[in-house]
């Protein structure tokens, strides 16, 4: 296998093989909430395929992108909840 | 036996603030409009409460209406949204500035806040702005909300019946349905936005397209309804097509960002160009706004008349037809104070602003149904 | 600006057979993808596994067409011989429209807990590298996707529990049937069965509930005569596909909730074809017939000898959509607190003075957030009957420089 990527969740380190997802790097790291909806409940992934926006979390601090569509990159820095 | 005392053609903010006023003057009002209440153009609106100065009268009707609104601001439902977030406005050079100046001097030598702020000033306020912009005006009275649940409250509070019927005609008494029903009336209020010339003939009301962008949410990105001072040469102009930079922070933390003006009929569909224009000055002031996701676009059209001055008062041929229409892209301000007006009207009683300004027959003649 | 003979978007099956035989025949061919690798989702590229079967067998073939692949090439807009992307705009004389399903959700009390997922959905997660081992799993919903996902997610290590399909045995009987006529589709529910445990699918079962602080730790399911309770981790529930016509739809072509085709796959826009489950939902086979059709049209060449089999898609798509029909109680299923739109938080009661989704959304928020009414959308045209969403561009949230550019 390639060389693995190491990225950020939440300020946790953990590295992670190419080609994973960061929704991917979410659920190894054992982080099911992505975001927190409008009325404050913790939400995750849903359709998986980019369409129903419930996987959104912050990205090199750009909020609100789709993790399920983002492949990690070395050095991400990945924050859930917003 | 006459149907109602008022029958008012358009359910959008207009209709739904002359019901409001009419049925608390004593009137049995029926509102008539084939689409839901504030579902057309008022749907399509910013929603930014503003006091304007491009002449007198428009001043006049603006700081009134906002008083209004203002005194209405309590019992408002949250799902209106109103929110007290003044205005500022930006100059994008230095020259700007002179305008600045004079807007200030012009709100406060009529009793409105305004303050014309530096650079730095201005960073501090909002620090999302491009830092190289030279300063502006800070206006803290001016206020938003969200339009259509606003016009919905104004209808439910009024108790007016709505019917969901089309009226094709109106005149000498009458609305006529597109069924052949007619409904009788001692007056009818032809409130139907820029379709208002379909329904009285020689009514001087361009339909102005316009585009919105919202976002997602970037909470506290920006505080107060934002818009460069260029915003007035392309509203109160009458170029085929322009864009401003304006953009209004939502109470949901979405950023609403217009603005564009084309004449170009109707045509509904989104005009990628002007978008693209619109979103690229929005960039300029606000450098950030790059990365924000837009996730829904829409058009609306603005009842745009000759003189930038809505048509309020009766129409010139036949007294039993009044208009309420060609309010433009102030549609949402002044709603209040046009619903005033003719409510005043209604009830012989003097009002509070000179409603000459606004007659209908200073820029239609003979015109009736 | 890239410029294009034809212009291929959707690199799922029937994309890739209409840009493969596109450019076979000498045309310039640009093959535009959202996704990082191609595959679309039924052939998503396993990040641990590599591609096999007619999937390795089709990307070996585009590969040696000459078509150019375009990946991570979001199209947000689009207009006559033109379509408008994050990374640029391509120009184009001829599009085949292949841009696939999406899952159709139906709300239930809890379906908004983290570890409630799409059927598809979860699929798509365990390919990009989620893991499922050692999980129990119930699978819930319809179709011949459930029964799928239930195998893969079992040959992964997990746990499969329980796959409850909404569909009654009687009812799915043709689709049966249709099956054992097609050997490789029915060697391949062979290879599914196989992969679960005995007495795990039960037919004419459907969720009520889930049920976790925050996250699933359980689900509710009924048969209509008895409701019970099963453990899980995680619960993948979807109620069939539906078409992906947004795009067609902006380029002005005929959309009754498929895009109306003729038999080369022509749809009422000119220059604008389109191929797969845009047209209808067929599956696999389905969508690469469809696809080299769309692919040989769009460049003038006969497509006769494809006709046998495009007509036994169609019958197959007409097998599945009454087969895998959702049943009335469905609509049932979610109280009036049950949240129906995701992103605002609208409850199902929010919607009940409303009988238009237009209204409805600009009164309640419900379908105003950035899925732009997709997954509400899917639902409430079950649930309520109405009408779809409008159509304007952005197709999807862009950022404003991507607008402004």
């Amino acid at each position: 296998m390639a060389d693995m990527l190491t990225v950020r969740v939440n300020g946790v380190v953990m590295c992670v093989p190419p080609g994973f997802t960061v929704l991917a790097a979410l659920d190894r790291a054992g982080t099911r909430t992505c975001r927190t909806s409008v009325t404050g409940e913790p939400r995750g992934a849903l359709c998986g395929m980019g369409i129903c926006q419930e996987c959104r979390v912050t990205i090199d601090g750009r909020s609100h992108e789709r993790s399920c569509m983002t492949l990690c990159q070395d050095g991400m820095e990945i924050v859930t909840g917003d | 036996m006459a149907d109602a005392d008022v029958i008012v053609v358009g359910a959008g903010i207009i209709g739904a603030a002359c019901a409001y006023f009419l049925t608390q003057a004593g009137a049995r009002v029926v509102i008539v409009d084939p689409t839901a209440p504030g579902t057309v153009c008022t749907a399509a609106c910013m929603g930014h409460l503003v006091v304007m100065d491009d002449s007198e009268a428009q001043f006049a009707l603006t700081a009134y209406s906002c008083r209004l609104w203002t005194d209405l601001a309590a019992r408002l439902p949250r799902p209106a949204e109103y929110e007290p977030r003044g205005t500022l406005w930006v100059a994008s050079t230095r020259e700007e500035m002179a305008i600045a100046e004079a807007k200030s001097a012009f709100y406060r030598a009529r009793g409105v806040e305004a303050h014309v702020v530096t650079q730095g000033e201005m960073a501090a306020l909002e620090p999302a702005l491009d830092s190289s912009l030279p300063g502006g005006l800070w206006v803290p009275g001016d206020s938003v909300l969200y339009a259509t649940n606003a016009a919905r409250w104004l209808l439910d509070q009024s108790g007016t019946t709505v019917l969901r019927e089309e009226v094709v005609a109106m005149g000498g008494g009458r609305a006529t349905l597109d069924d052949g029903r007619d409904l009788e009336a001692s007056v009818i209020v032809n409130a139907a936005g820029a379709a208002a010339p379909a329904l009285t003939t020689g009514l001087p009301i361009e339909p102005r397209k316009g585009h919105l962008a919202i976002t997602d949410r970037y909470p506290g990105v920006l505080t107060r309804q934002t818009l460069e001072l260029g915003y007035l040469a392309s509203a109160h102009g009458q170029a085929t097509e322009s864009v401003a930079f304006n953009i209004q922070p939502r109470a949901t933390g979405q950023m609403l960002i217009g603005s564009s003006r084309e004449f170009v009929g109707f045509a509904p569909g989104v005009n990628r160009a002007i978008v693209g224009k619109m979103l690229e000055r929005a960039q300029r002031f606000v450098p950030c706004a790059r990365d924000w996701h837009v996730i829904r676009i829409w058009t609306g059209f603005r009842p745009c008349t000759p003189d930038n001055l809505p048509l309020i008062g009766p129409a010139p041929g036949d007294a039993t037809v009044w208009i309420a229409a060609g309010h433009e892209g102030l549609g949402i301000t002044t709603s209040l104070a046009t619903g005033r007006l003719l409510a005043d009207r209604w009830a012989a009683r003097d009002s509070a602003i000179d409603p000459v300004p606004f007659a209908v027959d200073r820029v239609a003649a003979g015109a009736h149904g | 600006m890239i410029e294009a003979d034809v212009a291929v978007v959707g690199g799922g099956p029937a994309g890739i057979a209409a840009a493969t035989v596109a450019a076979e025949s000498g045309a310039r061919v640009v093959l535009l993808d959202e996704g990082a690798t191609l595959g679309g989702q039924i052939w998503r590229r396993d990040v641990l596994a590599a591609p096999k079967g007619s999937a390795a067998a089709w990307l070996d073939r585009l590969a040696a067409s000459g078509a150019e692949v375009l990946s991570g090439w979001s199209v947000f807009d689009a207009e006559p011989r033109r379509l408008v992307g994050f990374r640029g705009i391509v120009r184009f004389h001829q599009v085949v429209i292949a841009t696939g399903a999406r899952e159709r959700f139906l709300p239930f009390p809890g379906w908004t807990l983290p570890g409630v997922t799409g059927l598809g959905g979860l699929q798509a997660m365990v390919k990009s590298g989620c893991d499922v081992s050692d999980r129990r799993i119930v699978v819930g919903g319809s179709g011949p996707l459930a029964i799928a996902v239930a195998a893969s997610l079992a040959e992964r290590g997990a746990h499969v529990a329980l796959v409850a399909e909404q569909a009654s045995w009687v009812q799915i009987r043709p689709f049966l049937f249709a099956i054992l006529r097609e050997p490789r589709k029915f060697m391949q529910g062979l290879d599914y069965a196989l992969a679960l445990h005995p007495g795990v699918v039960r037919f004419g079962t459907w969720v009520v509930g889930a049920e976790g602080r925050d996250r699933v730790e359980a689900v509710r399911v009924t048969d209509g005569r008895r409701t019970w309770r099963e453990r899980c981790d995680l619960l993948a529930v979807g109620y069939g596909l539906v078409p992906q016509t947004e795009l067609a739809a902006l380029l002005g072509c005929r959309v009754e909730e498929a895009v109306w085709v003729d038999r080369e796959q022509r749809t009422t826009a000119s220059g604008v074809f389109a191929a797969g489950e845009p047209t209808g939902i067929g599956g696999v086979e389905c969508a690469l017939i469809e696809g080299q059709i769309a692919g040989l049209a769009a460049v003038g060449r006969e497509v006769d000898h494809l006709e046998t089999e495009r007509f036994r898609g169609l019958r197959f798509k007409d097998v599945l959509k009454t087969a895998f029909e959702l049943r009335n109680e469905l609509r049932h299923v979610p109280r009036p607190e049950t949240i129906v739109c995701r992103c605002e938080d609208v409850r199902l009661v929010d919607l009940e003075p409303f009988v238009d989704r237009r209204t409805a959304k600009l009164v309640t928020r419900c379908g105003m957030g950035p899925c732009q009414g997709r997954v509400c959308g899917d639902s409430l045209e079950f649930l309520k009957k109405w009408g779809p969403n409008e159509v304007r561009p952005p197709l999807m949230p862009t950022s404003v420089g991507d607008l402004a550019r």
